[in-house]
């Protein structure tokens, strides 16, 4: 492959990653502009949806309704979790609820793999057929349905947030939770609905990716920590900001691993996140304050 | 400002008050203009180093340190002239002159009237008593500029008549420079040298407290516009 | 805990400690249990660094096993490959953590608590990959063999019980140094930095300098831990060094609480229930293994966490309500109820 084509390929791998980055981040953000909280169990999710979709399958159900229970079964758990974690320590100290998180992340990581174990397991493609030929590089039908999408949820967030009466008042939530609430809007409905909403999503990511890369436990620990970087490049408050920042961090990454070291992957995005945080914590297209005066 | 002066600055919640002790103490740098402590240049000093100066304040919310009683809280004023740093105070107990420390930070609750509550984990005290531990921690160092966030907020007649004989005796001593943040205008009128008001930001006038009470624009800002 | 603890004041006390610690393989036999003290030994400096770090200047690290593994990795590198001698090494095991948190605290800590927890996430991570990675250093995932054991001239520490006596001498003098600390005037500006960092910089205090003082401290105490594992196990992968590793650090600060003494009670309680753990879990259900000390820590982690910052019965109580009506957990269902986030509100 000459190298017009071998970058092509790493943008298409990147693009691909990089969408459930973006995934994961826009997770990320919801719940973080609601409530205010980094709910770091958000990899879980990714794992479980995939996990649960392959077993639905093997109980015989077909592939879009074993997807569609697997990702309704994860929202409910993020749903869960809210109520039970995360909003008895919302008046706690701002680290509390991270560690909450933190320890519910370690918590449903062993019981994935003890109801897992640690081998890795797979979905079928969800459009049987070759990849696609495209300037050289190949670009797998799986990618253009992880693309698509991300294009529909951002289209449906589009809609919903500029053209809905709910979607107005989850941004005014965003904005500010003390006006929002003066007006009406009732924080612990939308908190509730973040957490649900960000199960769905990072259900959806997980069950996207595994057909490309397989599923194991442990998927969502680096995937949910990446999309999180994600989140921070686009400063964690900004939905525009995340789609980009996952974008940009799956694009580093496979420009990283393809022209330098496969294991330079995860220190790509490790180095990013330092990179951010101390540079200006406030992402790069965020607002929000990161930093002591 | 001198030595032994008392300024009041009042106005309206907003005005800007609390912007100024911000800018005094370092929380705020200033986009122009400077400020100077006898000859030195404050403008972009770290807080710590302008409170080495020898600048103190209270703090409008109250930033007491509730896990120690009411003499820690005071002992933590005199940091500078205590501590021996990190690496040291692994190997050495306590500071240098502790038992003077003690002496001097018990004296100085004597006067407050809190010498009965020394010992008593400051979180437990009354609103009006938490002011004053905290006045105690601003002064125990001797400090050249005190700055007085609402000093009387939260206190009754009592404790209110207290504060003001203190802050006259301060005053008399012609030791420090005193500014005060204040709602509360009796107090104004009886211990300040001079009051600035604020509204938006500007000052709106400026004089000895009888002449300010009277000024028109004043009376404008605070009974509404 | 005070009461055992408030034992005849100044050196009487210290000297009962060290010949407690002299004494005590004469009353532990079994060398199992024996094993087992060694190792709440090993993990106690790291806790003790994390307890000054989180209870006294309020910062918060999720990286502190990379300190412990570069201490460790530091040791058996040394001695292993260099052959350098055992002292010599271990003392550069607690310096060359202390050296990174020298470097990349400064910068780091001028973050605010959420964004300082990430960090340290993700410098914890970086450390360990960097372990995984570098082969031709630490051998990789397979780890690095032939550490020799630890010596003093001609005094080889080869034995369980000499080394018990190695770690909890060590012990005692880092608890003499930490308890001179907090109680000195750099305590109390330490304390004075957890509780207002606003206040404490208007009575002077650099804390910026202060938290960094402190990180460099508890990476050092890591490093020190570090060496001694290294020394102990004889061999060091990058296993213990990962993220749960750092998690089960900060467990057992939580778990031991504000005081300095809490550490040695942190890291035993978290040790002998992992301890225990994998002792009982075979026995229930054949087969499983680390997955239910995985989920043992996370779950008291979090039940832990809710308990103590919702005084204690608001869980049991939340629990209560939610078994008996489960459609209580949907919002809107609460109205009517003073739940938590009412009390909550205006943070």
């Amino acid at each position: 492959m000459d190298l017009g084509s071998q970058l092509l390929q790493y943008s298409f791998a990147g693009l691909t990653l990089g969408s459930i980055y973006a995934l994961v981040a826009l997770a990320f953000v919801t719940t973080f502009s609601i409530t205010g909280i980094l709910n770091l169990a958000m990899g879980e999710f990714l794992t479980f949806g995939a996990l649960l979709a392959v077993s639905l399958l093997g109980a015989g159900l077909p592939l879009p309704l074993a997807c569609a229970v697997a990702v309704c079964l994860v929202a409910l758990l993020g749903g869960l979790m809210e109520r039970v974690a995360v909003r008895p320590v919302l008046g706690a100290p701002p680290l509390v609820p991270v560690m909450v998180t933190i320890g519910l992340a370690v918590s449903l990581r062993g019981v994935a793999l003890l109801a897992w174990g640690t081998d890795t397991y797979t979905l079928p493609a969800f459009s049987a057929g070759e990849s696609l030929r495209v300037g050289g590089a190949a670009l797998a039908l799986q990618s253009l349905w992880v693309l698509g999408f991300l294009v529909l949820v951002l289209v449906g967030l589009f809609v919903f947030f500029d053209y809905t009466l709910t979607g107005k008042a989850v941004r005014a939530c965003m904005i500010n939770r003390t006006a929002a609430e003066l007006l009406g809007v009732r924080p612990e409905r939308m908190s509730f609905c973040s957490f649900v909403a960000s199960g769905a999503l990072g259900a959806a990511a997980g069950i996207l990716i595994t057909p490309i890369t397989l599923a194991t436990y442990d998927l969502g620990f680096m995937l949910g920590l990446k999309g999180f970087i994600g989140a921070v490049v686009g400063g964690l408050t900004s939905v525009p900001g995340a789609v980009a920042g996952g974008l940009l961090l799956g694009l580093l990454e496979a420009f990283g691993a393809g022209l330098v070291a496969s294991g330079m992957k995860d220190v790509v995005a490790m180095l990013v996140l330092l990179a951010v945080l101390l540079v200006r914590p406030t992402g790069i297209f965020g607002l929000g304050r990161g930093r002591e005066a | 400002m001198r030595r032994g002066e008392i300024l009041a600055l009042i106005g309206p919640n907003g005005a800007g008050k609390t912007t100024i002790f911000n800018l005094l103490t370092g929380l705020l740098v200033p986009d122009r203009g400077f400020i100077r402590l006898e000859g030195r240049l404050l403008n972009g000093l770290p807080p710590y180093e302008i409170a080495g100066l020898g600048v103190a304040r209270t703090f409008q919310n109250l930033q007491l340190f509730p896990s120690m009683t009411v003499l820690e809280n005071v002992l933590v004023g005199l940091h500078l002239e205590l501590s021996v740093g990190f690496w040291r105070g692994l190997v050495s107990r306590n500071g240098r002159a502790l038992p003077e420390a003690d002496k001097r930070a018990r004296s100085l609750l004597l006067r407050l009237g809190l010498e009965g509550v020394a010992d008593r984990p400051v979180g437990e005290l009354p609103p009006g008593q938490q002011r004053l531990v905290e006045m105690a921690r601003a002064m125990v160092s001797g400090p050249r500029l005190l700055l007085l966030d609402e000093p009387t907020a939260g206190l009754d007649a009592g404790e209110t008549r207290g504060l003001t004989s203190f802050l006259k005796e301060l005053r008399a001593s012609g030791q420090v420079a005193v500014v005060l943040v204040e709602h509360h205008m009796e107090t104004v009128m009886e211990v300040a040298d001079r009051v600035v008001a604020l509204h938006f930001g500007r000052v709106i006038a400026e004089g000895p407290p009888d002449q300010v009470q009277r000024d028109p624009a004043v009376v404008e800002a605070y009974l509404g516009a | 805990m005070k009461s055992v603890l408030a034992l005849p004041a100044g050196p009487w006390r210290w000297a009962l400690a060290v010949a407690a610690v002299l004494a005590a393989p004469l009353v532990i036999t079994s060398g199992y249990l024996l094993g087992i003290a060694i190792v709440i030994g090993i993990h106690t400096p790291v806790v003790l660094g994390l307890i000054l770090l989180m209870n006294y200047a309020g910062q918060v690290s999720l990286g502190q096993a990379a300190f412990y593994g570069l201490g460790a990795y530091t040791a058996g590198i040394l001695t292993a490959t260099y052959k350098w001698p055992p002292l010599v090494a271990l003392a550069a095991a607690v310096l060359v953590p202390g050296a990174v948190a020298a470097v990349v605290g400064r910068p780091l800590l001028r973050l605010r608590e959420q964004y300082l927890a990430l960090a340290t996430l993700g410098l914890g991570i970086l450390v360990f990959i960097g372990f995984n990675e570098a082969k031709v250093l630490t051998g990789g995932p397979s780890g690095l063999l032939g550490i020799p054991y630890f010596s003093l001239g001609p005094l080889v520490f080869d034995r369980d019980v000499k080394f018990f006596h190695l770690v909890w001498l060590i012990n005692v003098g880092l608890f003499w140094l930490a308890g001179n600390l907090v109680r000195s005037p750099a305590g109390r500006a330490l304390r004075a930095i957890h509780d207002s960092e606003v206040a404490a910089q208007a009575v002077g205090i650099d804390t910026g300098w202060w938290k960094w003082q402190v990180l460099i401290f508890s990476a050092l105490l890591a490093g020190l831990a570090g060496g001694l594992y290294a020394f102990y196990v004889c061999f060091v992968s990058p296993s213990p060094f990962g993220l749960v590793a750092s998690i089960q650090f900060v467990l057992m600060a939580v778990l031991g609480g504000g005081s300095v003494w809490g550490a040695l009670w942190g890291a035993a309680a978290v040790t002998v229930l992992v301890e225990v753990l994998r002792a009982v879990v075979p026995l229930i259900h054949r087969g499983a293994g680390g997955e239910f000390e995985i989920i043992g820590l996370g779950v008291l982690l979090v039940a832990l966490l809710l308990w103590r910052h919702t005084g204690g019965r608001e869980p049991l109580q939340a629990l209560r309500r939610y078994c008996g009506r489960p459609w209580r957990l949907l919002p809107g269902a609460a109205r009517g109820n003073p739940g938590p986030d009412r009390a909550q509100r205006g943070r």
